[in-house]
């Protein structure tokens, strides 16, 4: 591969900086003591320190998945702390209270807190290690009757609504990191929309890792009722430490009759150096249930970060006539390992889903694609799409791809197509000879080859992926 | 054409290279100036097209020794995008494809790319389109050409207009046509060759690289070149190309020997 090449694909992590702030940090360890810890410290009622509880005895049971392609020693759950928070309390009744620290360290990563300074139509709900910070815009939205706040204001506020959807997507017993974070859970954002109500805003929550060897654990919980909807944006980035930190996170999604829900990622967590030392274990669980008839799930995810990333964003359609999407670009560059994918799970009767996944591999990286698409008996007249694309840079990357096909229902169409492509030093000399550098000639290649996923995007968040995607493989910052 | 005022546009001195240390080119000299048409003709392995990559600066080949002045500037200390910015074009032997990239969107960034170098003003996406449609009715290309990917699943023939549509809005120098011919039919190498003669003019200088004489027909060389081993062993006119078409590339090898042996 040639230098310049090289050089524009390998360009350092700019968000590897840590805050400087007090925080309140619990004890390395699990056990039972460690989970009524984490409730008591939220002043959380019964029935969650139960669902905690009960979560935690099935996690004992459950072992590590190891059918994954991508490769990390044993982690050690007990050298981990679960608990990591900004000393900043009581609970802030503006964003000028906010500790000017926290509001810098938002502003270097270009999440804005203050509201006069906020992306016009965008609400924010920031997540600092364990609690979220920070709320933007919610008077607004209460208006109409959109709730978007902390998960734990939400229990707070709102615990019928919480106890009514909490574990009906993602039982707590489904995997043994959604089990750990049903346990261990600290914030997350909740949203919810009422029957008819088109969100008048984008909402999105802000990640940030701060503390060395704590993990994060953030839960999102979204319900959509009948004939609302709502665009939803995450974001995420964690300071450059030399050890792993794992990120097991559970996302929840539900529409009822006719909602409409999209949900936009832009993960860029610290993705290790270029020996592939430190780095996020991303491995979250992420699922939505098309529960009414003709909702719609749409997931898009541009993944950038992490030493590992493992998760499959799903749906299931269980409503007839019920839509699934997934949209994905997954970047990989050094040691990153990225094992990505989608569930679409057919119920309903005409339901339809589309996958669009585009993977990248550059370095001496792994990037997988896994996805499932199962059709049930029941899902008459079911349709499916899938496209799996790999692109290649250098000679000692690896693109895999693993579709699982299971049809239960002869009316079904299901259809997959694959290809793998390269960026060679041809493709570089025909751009050059045609007086386009190489770092134009690589961001022109790519946004081509993500072009597809990157028009599912929410136009402000287009232009963050692209600006990350343009980092990534651009010169001239650092 | 050969014009009394013109001035040298390509300067090439002992020229060297090699490829993963395999001695390709050795002590190439080659003088090209405004207004010319040249041929250089050769079999396989005579290190013609390595000639047209070295030039153009592709990483796969170590010069080893000699010099190259293009247009009064050391060719070799310029990287190859500083080349094409320059005026230096390579017509490709085998295009490659670019899948997902759109035909005009990477022409628009290649023109403007090289207008801004010029110091002239880029084309807005409106004008842009006007100018290229413009241009792909000089080769006859479809409408839809500029909605594909470069490249990506064309024919030989549409990947070798392709070459030429550029040349025709770059408007470079120094044009090399590396076996533009091949893979053509006869039509479509009629138009390729209308666009290239419509191209040449007092201020620029063209290099065909060719294996066949066919081309020759259609763009008519002022000089003719024969390449043995890693260097021009003889130069002519045009009829130089009819010699080589009936008796084949030995007798000139042989003479060159013969003649190498006289001066020893």
């Amino acid at each position: 591969m040639s230098a310049a090449l090289q050089n524009i694909i390998n360009q350092p992590y700019k968000h590897g900086f840590v805050t400087d702030i007090e925080s309140d940090v619990a004890a390395k360890g699990l056990d039972e003591s460690t989970i009524r810890m984490i409730s008591a410290k939220r002043n959380e009622p019964e029935w969650l320190l139960d669902f905690r509880l009960k979560s935690y005895a099935a996690w004992l049971k459950m072992t590590e998945p190891t059918w994954q392609n991508a490769h990390h020693p044993k982690i050690d759950f007990q050298a981990i702390s679960y608990y990591s928070a900004p000393k900043q309390k009581p609970k802030l009744k503006s964003m000028d209270e906010v500790d000017p620290e926290l509001l810098r360290t938002f502003e270097k990563l270009g999440v804005p807190l203050h509201e006069r300074m906020a992306l016009a139509g965008v609400a924010v709900d920031v997540i600092f290690d364990s609690v979220s910070v920070a709320t933007t815009y919610k008077e607004k939205l209460a208006e109409v009757g959109v709730i978007f706040c902390s998960f734990s204001e939400a229990v707070k506020d709102h615990p019928e609504l919480v106890q009514k959807y909490l574990g009906t997507v993602i039982p707590s017993s489904d995997n043994f990191y959604a089990a750990l974070n049903s346990a261990v859970f600290t914030d997350g954002s909740f949203c919810f929309i009422p029957k008819g109500v088109k969100c008048p805003m984008d909402l999105s929550t802000y990640f940030r890792i701060n503390t060395e060897e704590s993990g994060q654990f953030e839960r999102t919980l979204i319900v959509a009722e009948e004939g609302a909807s709502v665009s939803y944006l995450e974001g995420c980035t964690a300071p450059a430490f030399s050890s792993n930190q794992l990120h097991a996170a559970v996302v929840e999604l539900i529409a009822l009759d006719n909602a409409d829900i999209k949900y936009s990622t832009v993960q860029n967590w610290y993705a290790g150096d270029e020996n592939g030392v430190g780095g996020i274990y991303n491995f979250v669980t992420k699922r939505g249930l098309a529960k009414g008839v003709n909702s719609r799930i749409s997931w898009t995810q541009v993944e950038t970060g992490s030493a590992i990333t493992w998760k499959y964003p799903s749906v299931v359609l269980l409503g007839d006539n019920s839509v699934g999407e997934f949209y994905s670009v997954a970047l990989t560059n050094h040691y990153q390992q990225a094992d990505t994918g989608t569930k679409m799970i057919h119920i309903g009767k005409n339901t339809r889903s589309t996958i669009v996944s585009k993977g990248i591999s550059a370095g001496k990286s792994n990037n997988s694609y896994r996805g499932l698409v199962k059709i049930a008996p029941s899902a008459s007249g079911a349709r499916n799409y899938s496209q799996c694309d790999s692109m290649l840079i250098g000679q000692e990357s690896g693109a895999h791809t693993f579709p699982y096909i299971d049809v239960r229902n002869n009316s079904a169409k299901v259809e997959h197509e694959a290809s793998t492509s390269k960026i060679g030093e041809d493709q570089m000399f025909y751009f050059a000879q045609r007086g386009i550098d190489a770092e134009a000639a690589v961001s022109m290649i790519i946004n081509g080859f993500c072009k597809d996923v990157f028009q599912q995007l929410p136009l402000e968040f287009a232009v963050e992926a692209t600006n990350l995607l343009s980092f990534k493989l651009e010169g001239s910052v650092g | 054409m050969i014009y009394a005022d013109s001035r040298t546009i390509l300067e090439v001195r002992n020229l060297c290279a090699s490829v993963e240390g395999t001695p390709i080119l050795k002590n190439m000299n080659f003088t090209v100036k405004s207004g010319e048409v040249h041929a250089i003709m050769g079999l396989n392995g005579s290190g013609k097209s390595t000639f047209s990559k070295v030039l153009a600066g592709h990483p796969d080949y170590e010069i080893t020794s000699g010099t190259v002045i293009f247009e009064g500037k050391n060719l070799l200390e310029m990287a190859p995008e500083e080349r094409a910015r320059a005026g230096l074009f390579l017509a490709f032997q085998y295009p490659i494809e670019i899948p997902g990239v759109g035909n005009s969107q990477f022409l628009r960034l290649m023109y403007n790319t090289v207008q801004t170098h010029r110091g002239k003003d880029e084309l807005d996406p409106l004008e842009f389109d006007d100018f290229v449609r413009e241009k792909m009715k000089l080769l006859e290309m479809r409408e839809d050409f500029l909605d594909r990917s470069v490249n990506a699943g064309f024919s030989g023939g549409e990947k070798k207009r392709n070459e030429i549509l550029q040349m025709a809005m770059l408007e470079p120098n120094l044009a090399i046509l590396d076996e533009t011919d091949s893979g053509l039919d006869i039509d479509a190498l009629r138009i390729v060759a209308q666009g290239v003669n419509q191209l040449a003019n007092k201020d620029n200088a063209i290099i065909m690289v060719t294996h066949y004489q066919r081309l020759l027909n259609y763009i008519v060389p002022d000089f003719v070149h024969v390449m043995v081993d890693g260097r021009i062993i003889k130069s002519g006119g045009k009829e130089l190309a009819l010699e080589l078409e009936t008796r084949g590339y030995n007798w000139v090898s042989d003479e060159f020997k013969a003649a190498s042996r006289v001066a020893a």
